[in-house]
C-alpha cells in the first residue's frame, strides 16, 4: 500500500501471567508468558474498513488495544498517518498528540462503557473538553447537538441517562462520543457483538453511512464472520497471536486459502444453506500459554506435515492475491478453491 | 446406540409436547407484566422445534415455563402443558422435579454456571444418574463414562474425576448436554447452548445436538437468538416478538418465504456470508417494553406496511402459504 493510514510492523505484546514471586520461589514455578500478540504486520489505507476475525483468545482485542494505545507494544512499530506512536522513531510531541487525536475506540459492550452518572452530553463532550480545553460552552453545545442527530439521535437525548436508553441506542451514543474529536481513524472492538440482529442491522447500516460521509477509516474486530464480510473491505484472520491469512473480502470469503479460514467459513451456520451437511472440525484452540511448535494451527490441520510441526510460517503473498502464512499453501500441497 | 441410551419402545401418537395458551405474569409494584401472552404451540417425538427472537421476546421464559422453572413471583397466569397428554403446568414441586431431568432435561447458556464447580463431574453425573434412574453407584458410573463417550469426550474413565474448571467451554458444554440426557429424558430444553461459544466449537455442539436426537429420538426445544443454528438444525420454528409467536412454520419457509413483516425485517437484517448487499434491512425502533405493549398488532408501530386494522385489532395465529403467519396483511 502506497500510504496507509496506518501501519502496524512486526508487532508483538507479551503479558507476565506468572503466579506471584513468593509461589514462583516455594513450588519452583518458572515465569509464564503469554504471547497475545506475536508478530503481527498489517496495513490499513484511507476509507478502507479493515475486518479482523479471530476466536477468543486469538489477539485480535490486544491489537486494538495496542493501536489505540491502551497497550504498549512489546516490540514492532505503529505507524498512523506517517507518525511512529512506538518503536523506532517515536515521537511524543505535537504530532504525537494529533496523531492521538485522530483515533477513537468503540467498545463492545454499551452497558459498559458509558458513565452512568453522566448526562449523555457530558458523555459525548468529553473527550472534546479533554482534548481542546479552549472550546466554549456554546460551541460544545451545538457540537453535541450535531453529533446527536448526526448518530439518528435528538438534540433533547442529551440531558438524559445512558440507562434512559436501550443497547443499540447507547452504542450510537458510543459512537458520537468516537466521532466528538472529530477522528479518521475508528477502531471498533466487537462494536455490534451484545446487540440483537435487528439492532445491529442499524448500527451496522449507520456505521456505514458514516463511512461515506465522513471518509472515516475503520479497524472493525469480530468473532462474527458474516458481519465482517459484510463491512469490511479486506480480513485478516487471526489465530493464536498471528495473522493467517490477510486478503480483499470477496477473495478470503470465495477463496479461503488457510486451512483455518477454510475451517471457519465451513463452521459458520448460514441460512442460505438450510439442511446442509456440515463438515466436521475437529478440536479445539489450544492453550496459549503453550502453544504448539511452528504452525501454532497443525494440531487442528488435516494438512499437517513435518515442516508444520518446526517452522513457523511466515505472511507471504497467495498466488489468488492476499497473503497467507501456511506452508501447505507455500509449497502448493493443497489444492485450491 | 451405545449402552447409555434406554430406548423406549411404547409407541406414542399425537404430540409429544402440547402447550397451550401459555401465559407468563410478573407482578410489580406498577402492575402486572405480562411476559409470555397466550402461546400455543407443539412438539411431535423426534422433532426439533426452534423458538427465535430477540432479547425480550419471551424465548427463555417459554422455555422455563415448559420444566417448571419460572422464579418467583413470576408465575404461569393460564394456559396448559401437557407432557404425553399429561398435565405437568400445575403439579406439585416434588412430582415436578422427578419429571425435569427424567422425562425433560435442560441445556442453558453458559456452561460453567451449569455445573457445580465444587464436585467432579462424575460426582454429578452419577447423582443425577442415581436420582431418576434405580441403578447402583457403580452402573451409574459405568453409565456416566458411557455418557461421557457418546457426547465426544476423549479419555472419558480418566476426565469423569476431574472438575469442571479443568474443562475447555466446548467440553464443558458436552459434559452438560450428558447431564441432560443422563436419565434418557424424552424432551430436551435448550436456551442458546451455543452462544457462549466460538464458532468452531458451535458447530461441534450443533452436531452433536442432532446426532443424538437422531439416535435416541429425542425432541428438542431449541431456544436461541442465532438464525443461522435454527437453519442447521430445527425442523419447524416458531419467531416469537413482545412475548407472542408472530409466525409457526418449516424450517425452510419461514427463513426463505416469511410471512410476517418481522419475520421479513429479521431474516434481512441478518449479515449473510455468501451475498453481498450494501445495506442489511433495517427495522427502525426497538421491541416495546413489557410495560407499553402498543394496541392492535404490537409490531404495528416498527412495521412499515401497518395500516389502520394493525393498530387497534390484535391478529391470531392463522395459515398463511406453508406457514401460520399473526398477521392482517399476510392473509390478503
Amino acid at each position: 500500500m502506497a500510504d496507509p493510514l496506518l501501519q502496524l510492523t512486526d508487532v508483538a505484546r507479551t503479558f507476565d501471567v506468572s503466579s506471584p514471586w513468593l509461589n514462583r520461589v516455594l513450588e519452583r514455578k518458572p515465569r509464564a508468558l503469554l504471547n497475545a500478540v506475536d508478530g503481527v504486520s498489517l496495513s490499513i489505507g484511507r476509507g478502507e474498513t479493515l475486518g479482523l476475525v479471530g476466536e477468543s483468545g486469538c489477539g485480535k482485542s490486544t491489537v486494538a488495544r495496542l493501536i489505540v494505545g491502551l497497550h504498549e507494544p512489546t516490540r514492532g512499530t505503529i505507524r498512523f498517518d506517517g507518525v511512529a506512536l512506538t518503536g523506532v522513531g517515536a515521537t511524543d510531541g505535537v504530532d504525537y498528540r494529533n496523531a492521538r487525536r485522530g483515533m477513537q475506540m468503540i467498545f463492545q459492550d454499551p452497558y459498559a462503557s458509558l458513565n452512568p452518572r453522566w448526562r449523555v452530553a457530558d458523555v459525548i463532550a468529553e473527550p472534546i473538553r479533554a482534548l481542546a480545553p479552549r472550546t466554549t460552552k456554546a460551541e460544545i453545545d451545538s457540537r453535541v447537538a450535531a453529533l446527536l442527530a448526526q448518530v439518528g439521535l435528538a438534540a433533547a437525548d442529551g440531558i438524559k441517562y445512558p440507562h434512559q436508553f436501550s443497547g443499540g441506542q447507547r452504542q450510537r451514543i458510543s459512537i458520537a462520543r468516537a466521532l466528538s474529536t472529530q477522528p479518521r481513524f475508528l477502531v471498533c472492538d466487537e462494536p455490534t457483538s451484545a446487540l440483537d440482529v435487528s439492532v445491529q442491522a442499524q448500527v451496522l447500516n449507520l456505521m456505514r453511512d458514516l463511512q461515506r460521509r465522513l471518509g472515516l477509516t475503520y479497524l472493525f474486530i469480530s468473532h462474527n464472520l458474516a458481519v465482517v464480510h459484510h463491512i469490511a473491505d479486506r480480513v485478516g484472520v487471526m489465530y493464536l497471536g498471528r495473522i493467517a491469512e490477510l486478503a480483499p473480502t470477496r477473495r478470503l470469503f470465495g477463496a479461503p486459502q488457510h486451512p483455518y479460514t477454510r475451517m471457519l467459513l465451513a463452521a459458520v451456520p448460514d441460512l442460505a444453506m438450510s439442511g446442509r451437511a456440515r463438515t466436521a472440525v475437529a478440536g479445539e484452540v489450544p492453550n496459549p500459554l503453550d502453544p504448539p511448535t511452528g504452525c501454532a494451527f497443525h494440531p487442528r490441520c488435516p494438512y499437517a506435515a513435518d515442516r508444520c510441526q518446526r517452522e513457523v510460517p511466515a505472511l507471504k503473498p497467495a498466488r489468488v492475491g492476499g497473503e497467507v502464512a501456511c506452508h501447505a499453501v507455500d509449497e502448493s500441497r493443497l489444492e485450491s478453491v | 446406540m451405545t449402552a447409555a441410551a434406554m430406548p423406549d419402545p411404547r409407541p406414542r401418537s399425537g404430540p409429544l409436547l402440547a402447550v397451550s395458551n401459555l401465559c407468563v405474569e410478573f407482578p410489580t409494584r406498577h402492575g402486572t407484566l405480562r411476559a409470555v401472552h397466550d402461546v400455543s404451540f407443539e412438539i411431535a417425538p423426534g422433532e426439533v422445534l426452534g423458538v427465535v427472537g430477540e432479547s425480550g421476546a419471551g424465548k427463555s421464559l417459554t422455555g422455563a415455563a415448559v420444566i417448571g422453572l419460572i422464579d418467583p413471583p413470576g408465575r404461569i397466569a393460564g394456559g396448559e402443558v401437557r407432557l404425553d397428554g399429561r398435565r405437568i403446568d400445575n403439579l406439585p414441586y416434588e412430582t415436578m422435579r422427578r419429571i425435569r431431568g427424567r422425562q425433560i432435561g435442560a441445556v442453558f447458556q453458559d456452561p460453567l454456571t451449569s455445573l457445580n464447580p465444587l464436585y467432579t463431574i462424575g460426582r454429578q453425573l452419577v447423582e443425577t444418574v442415581r436420582t431418576h434412574l434405580p441403578i447402583a453407584p457403580a452402573a451409574a458410573r459405568d453409565r456416566a463414562i458411557a455418557l461421557l463417550e457418546e457426547v465426544g469426550i476423549p479419555a472419558a474413565a480418566r476426565r469423569i474425576d476431574q472438575y469442571p474448571h479443568q474443562f475447555s467451554g466446548g467440553m464443558r458444554q458436552r459434559v452438560v448436554i450428558a447431564l441432560a440426557l443422563a436419565a434418557s429424558p424424552k424432551l430436551i430444553i435448550a436456551d442458546e447452548p451455543t452462544t457462549a461459544l466460538d464458532v468452531s466449537i458451535q458447530a461441534q455442539i450443533i452436531q452433536l445436538l442432532k446426532r443424538l436426537c437422531r439416535d435416541h429420538g429425542t425432541s428438542v426445544m431449541l431456544v436461541t437468538h442465532d438464525m443461522g443454528v435454527i437453519a442447521e438444525t430445527a425442523d419447524r420454528v416458531a419467531v416469537m416478538y413482545a412475548g407472542r409467536i408472530v409466525e409457526v412454520g418449516p424450517v425452510a419457509d419461514v427463513i426463505h418465504r416469511p410471512a410476517h413483516p418481522y419475520t421479513v425485517g429479521l431474516m434481512g437484517s441478518i449479515p449473510s456470508i455468501v451475498e453481498e448487499r450494501e445495506r442489511l434491512t433495517q427495522i427502525d425502533g426497538t421491541m416495546p417494553r413489557l410495560d407499553a405493549i402498543p394496541k392492535g398488532c404490537a409490531f404495528h408501530p416498527r412495521c412499515a406496511r401497518a395500516v389502520e386494522r394493525c393498530r387497534s385489532d390484535r391478529p391470531d395465529l392463522l395459515a398463511v402459504g406453508a406457514t401460520r403467519a399473526a398477521c392482517w396483511l399476510a392473509r390478503g
